[in-house]
């Protein structure tokens, strides 16, 4: 007896209007207002921005199998790292689990048919589109070499194609604010009757709480990178020293949309682990107020933490000390997580499936990315870590062993809820193993890099730190077909995956209350929430 | 947005609850995108207090001082038109909005007007032109320079204010909601509040 | 936490470079507290959910589980207690952040230009040098810096120290090579294409080698230059050598002296507070005296400011006696 033989609740039947399937043409994806298809749209924008954003790293570690030129030259090898960096984080990190997943889940999550604002929704992901067409275009340009944080006034000076950069990550801000907004009104106006906010899944917790720092921060990047373009395209002089300027405000101003941005990336992982767990361990948050109270905290103490990134910038020391005291206090939210995540799992039923295989990886890789960010915080420490290998490092285990697994975990969850159908399990844990065990091999060395004092961004390898630069290359090949492997069975797994049915994994979260894939209007029928989205107590004899 | 309901929204009143909170969010990350500028502003100003003394006695006083009346003016006319047309009087809402977007053209014609003026004094962006061969004090060009930008960006904000709000006139006459008429008050009401801070700032001694 | 050294195991495991100086090892000390701390948390998270794992995997489809929620108070606790943990870092971390961010008094100045892609070394007795930094075992060393162009960073590995070197501005760095030997310079802050080939080396000296280096140059020479820079600046416009009062403080007496200041504080004037004088006049200004100073940020370099700062230090017993009896200018 599986669970594809339960008989299936009224109202839970894969219809044949599934909002997969009710209209096909090209202008029905295009012009579609539905925030299922948006989401679908934004994943597949996003995922290919993040293999691009990858082929830029496989590149670049390539580039460091040797001391001197391997494959390319200096000026191209800036320009990697820097395109890295701009892609990863514009137009990946930041969008992917809210415009993807957010937009698919939470309306499902809250009983509602849409969000508040779908045509906006649809203008989000054209105005994504264009801001990323810009920066991708600037590549045909000569592309930038300022590295991803654009500090002054190297970026106002060099010859290289910074006015389309800016102007292509100005225009994808605008589109994380309209996601913003959009998700604020949604969670605030939308929820279904009755569903109050301590009732809320924690996945939809997060998208809010990471909405909020969207819309307060990115207008500061905006700002921050107007000058930059300005300065550059008409030498306006504004972090010219020479004419007044100070290269340190402009440093001011970007880090305090920055810092915040780290928890724009992180949120909705963090989001999606708190869903992932109760799932897979059948068992109710072990405090659901402390996940949600320190999602709102980082939201809002990650806003007055931004000089940690400074402390060798020419602080003075005060504002320094005051910066690395709130640092601590930010840590201390994520930590509260991990605690309350790892004590969820006692006296549950844990089933070892790849979605929570994705979250065992992050909690992990966070947990230890996260004391590493303890240990840069304390400051005497930064001063030999700050612009070393020690903070790639550091950044890359919450980023890549965080948000991105969470990214997977989100998508080997959710993918029977979009699409009706499973993936086969053998080969996701196998790519499982290779993006977890790869990452640690490309990633570790490079915290004794750091050590070593190899400082980042580095074209030339000192000859000391050779050998550990070879070893993170070869981890990074592991991981890079790790992910490869996932599209391709992914992509199997749509057309000749066998059906999920409407519950597979048995969850009690709001999503799993209708059919998979769920019809256009998501619910058919009256739409029943009053067993908790955590309740694990009850009996549960079919997948209701 | 008409009086009728979109058909994803149960009731008017959830509508009009949605569109509120959105362009709350809204009008809080346009009032980050100024407090950035502001922030420029401050830092700078603490670094060099001498030249920005200097650049506001050169600065058009009589003519920004106007420009604040106007908006002050155009606001208070258009929250007018918001209550009559709360009174039911639709015609005299809308033309009380054409007005206040007709303020809005006098507005940026006078700054188009002072910036044609600090050019004629050869005061231009990035510390070009002959004023500052006259004038050597440190740091006066960042006073210029962070002028144009904070005017420009609220000039074009003016701009779309008042493209926003000559288009509500408009569609008032056709029957649009009073929630459209109030979030767009509410915008306008924040493109002054801006201009309230940039004109001691950079015009007041 | 200040006599703590690490075994030489723990700093090659750890990847270190050779420590070069005290505060190296005390830094190094905290390194290891708060890298093991962050083993023992990771270690103790994923141990306990694997224990987790097996001791609670599902033994059936659907079974249910039973509801268990935190007690408010242990929640409270650890999170206080890991906060505890982490103010303690932050606390060591911070005293000694001061220690490397405040230069101590009685160093020996190198003026530093950082340029693209070189390090420029000025010593007080008129010598440069380019990418090498000689200095002397067991003698405190500031070095003061400045950028020609974009932002660079001073960074020594081996002394656990880095400073950004910034355009307009200068900053301090501070070292005391406990031995004779060779430790690497890199610049840290990302500044065009041969970035990772701006490197350098400290060049520690026993005290004969450094006597011996010393001797080849005339200390003279920088003093003449700093005479060169006031006149051609205009800093002798404002202020004298000879001890009279015009619309500047005199330079005679000044160095080292105790200045009192227009808002009541009262500061030595030393390397510092002249160089923080010649770029922002307005943060300390001398009381009895009008804020009329412009300032000389991005107008003079490393070496011209160094220059006037030893033609200050030699009149620091008093300057020639005055030949033309200068107006009364008015105080504030």
């Amino acid at each position: 007896m599986t669970i594809a033989d339960l008989p299936i609740p009224p109202g839970a039947e894969p219809s044949a209007e599934s909002f997969l399937g009710a209209k096909t043409t090209f202008r029905s994806w295009a012009l579609t207002t539905d925030h299922k298809r948006i989401g679908i749209l934004f994943f597949f924008a996003t995922t290919l921005m993040l293999l691009l954003g990858g082929v830029f790293a496989m590149l670049i570690r390539i580039e460091h199998l040797t001391p001197g030129p391997t494959i390319m030259s200096e000026e191209t090898y800036d320009r990697m790292f820097t395109l890295h960096g701009v892609i990863m984080v514009w137009l990946f990190m930041i969008p992917s689990i809210p415009a993807a997943f957010g937009n698919f889940i939470v309306p499902l999550q809250i009983g509602a048919t849409e969000v508040a604002f779908p045509r906006l929704n649809l203008a989000s992901f054209y105005v994504y589109l264009l801001g990323a067409t810009i920066v991708i275009a600037s590549l045909f340009y000569g592309g930038i070499d300022t590295g991803w944080t654009f500090y002054v006034p190297y970026s106002s000076h060099t010859p290289a194609a910074v006015l389309p950069t800016v102007t292509g990550i100005f225009i994808v801000g605008w589109s994380s604010i309209m996601t913003g907004v959009n998700f604020i009104a949604t969670v605030h106006t939308m929820r279904l009757r009755g569903l109050r906010w301590m009732r809320l899944p924690l996945f939809t917790w997060a998208i809010y709480g990471t909405s909020i720092i969207q819309i307060l921060a990115t207008p500061v990047l905006a700002m921050a990178l107007t000058v930059v373009g300005l300065d550059h395209a008409f030498d306006w002089g504004l972090f010219d020293p020479a004419r007044g300027g100070d290269p340190v405000l402009f440093q001011h101003l970007f880090w305090f949309y920055s810092h915040p941005a780290v928890y724009i990336m992180v949120l909705p992982a963090m989001g999606v682990v708190s869903d992932v767990i109760p799932t897979f361990a059948r068992k109710n948050p072990y405090s659901y107020s402390a996940i949600v109270y320190s999602t709102m905290g980082i939201a809002f103490v990650g806003f007055l933490t931004w000089g940690h990134h400074m402390f060798v910038a020419g602080m003075s020391t005060f504002d320094a000390g005051a910066f690395g005291v709130l640092s601590m206090m930010v840590a201390i939210f994520s930590a509260i997580k991990v605690f309350t995540w790892v004590a969820t799992l006692y006296k549950g039923s844990i089933a070892l499936k790849t979605p929570l295989l994705y979250v065992f990886a992050f909690f992990f890789l966070f947990t230890f990315g996260g004391m590493t960010g303890v240990a840069v915080a304390t400051m005497s420490l930064d001063v030999h870590w700050h612009d070393t290998y020690f903070v790639v490092a550091h950044f890359h285990f919450i980023m890549v062993g965080g948000t991105f697994t969470g990214f997977l975990a989100a998508l080997h969850y959710w993918m029977p809820k979009v699409t009706g159908r499973m993936y086969n399990e053998r080969w996701s844990v196998v790519a499982w193993a290779l993006v977890t065990g790869g990452f640690v091999v490309t990633f570790t060395p490079q915290f004794f890099l750091g050590n070593g004092g190899m400082p980042r961004r580095y074209y030339d390898d000192p000859a000391r730190f050779q050998s550990l630069h070879v070893i993170s290359t070869v981890g990074s090949w592991a991981l890079a077909l790790g992910m490869i492997l996932v599209p391709i069975y992914m992509t199997y797994a749509f057309f000749r995956g066998p059906k999920s049915g409407p519950n597979p994994w048995g969850s009690r979260s709001f999503e799993w209350r209708t059919a998979s894939p769920p019809p256009e209007r998501n619910f058919e029928g009256p739409v029943d929430f009053s067993i908790d989205a955590y309740d694990y107590t009850t009996p549960q004899t079919e997948d209701a | 947005m008409t009086a009728a309901t979109r058909d994803h929204f149960a009731t008017l009143e959830q509508q009009a609850q949605a569109v509120k909170l959105a362009l709350a969010a809204f009008l809080a990350s346009e009032a980050l995108l100024f407090t950035a500028i502001f922030a420029l502003v401050a830092a700078y100003q603490s670094d060099w207090p001498a030249a920005f003394r200097v650049g506001i006695e050169h600065n058009t006083r009589v003519l920004g001082s106007i420009n604040t009346g106007v908006l002050l003016v155009s606001s208070t006319i258009l929250a007018v038109g918001v209550e009559t047309y709360r009174d039911g009087r639709k015609k005299l809402a809308a033309g009380l909005t054409f007005a206040t977007a007709a303020l809005g053209v006098v507005f940026l014609v006078i700054k188009l007007t002072e910036y044609a003026e600090h050019f004629h004094e050869g005061i231009y962006p990035g510390g070009r032109g002959r004023f500052f061969l006259e004038h050597t004090e440190h740091g006066l060009p960042t006073f210029w320079t962070l002028y144009y930008l904070a005017t420009g960006l609220h000039a074009v904000h003016v701009t779309i204010g008042t493209a926003v709000v000559g288009w509500r006139g408009y569609r008032l006459l056709r029957g649009s909601s009073l929630h459209a008429l109030e979030a767009t008050a509410l915008y306008w009401h924040l493109v002054d509040v801006i201009w309230l801070f940039l004109w001691p700032i950079f015009y007041l001694a | 936490m200040s006599a703590a050294t690490l075994p030489g195991w723990a700093i090659h495991a750890l990847g270190l470079p050779p420590e070069a100086s005290a505060l190296s090892r005390q830094i190094d000390g905290l390194h290891a507290a708060v890298i093991s701390a962050t083993f023992a948390g990771t270690f103790a998270v994923f141990a306990v959910t694997l224990w987790f794992i097996v001791r609670f995997r599902r033994k059936r489809d659907f079974e249910s589980t039973p509801r268990v929620v935190a007690s408010g108070v242990r929640e409270w606790f650890q999170g206080a207690a890991l906060l505890a943990l982490f103010l303690v870092f932050w606390a060591v971390g911070y005293s000694q952040y001061l220690r490397i961010e405040t230069p101590p008094e009685h160093a020996m100045v190198v003026y530093v230009t950082a340029k693209q892609w070189m390090w420029k070394f000025s010593y007080d007795d008129g010598q440069s040098t380019n990418d090498t930094l000689y200095v002397p075992a067991g003698q405190r060393v500031r070095l003061v810096m400045t950028s020609r162009d974009v932002i660079h960073s001073f960074y020594a590995p081996s002394f656990r120290v880095k400073q950004d070197v910034i355009p307009g501005r200068w900053v301090n760095l501070w070292l005391d090579a406990a031995q004779p030997g060779s430790y690497p310079i890199e610049c840290a802050e990302y500044c065009g294409v041969a970035h990772s080939n701006m490197l350098g080396e400290v060049r520690v000296l026993s005290p004969a080698d450094w006597a011996k280096w010393r001797r080849g140059a005339n200390p003279g020479e920088m003093i003449a230059r700093g005479r060169d820079v006031a006149a051609k600046n205009g800093c002798l416009a404002c202020h004298t050598l000879d001890g009279q009062r015009h619309v500047g403080p005199t330079w005679s007496r000044l160095f080292e002296s105790r200045v009192a200041l227009a808002d009541g504080r009262s500061v030595v004037a030393d390397e510092a507070y002249l160089t923080r004088s010649m770029m922002d006049p307005n943060a300390d200004v001398v009381a009895g005296f009008n804020p009329v100073m412009p300032s000389y940020r991005g107008h003079l370099s490393a070496e011209e400011a160094g220059a006037l700062v030893e033609l200050i230090r030699s009149l620091k017993d008093g300057g020639p006696k005055p030949v033309v009896a200068l107006p009364k200018v008015t105080s504030p």
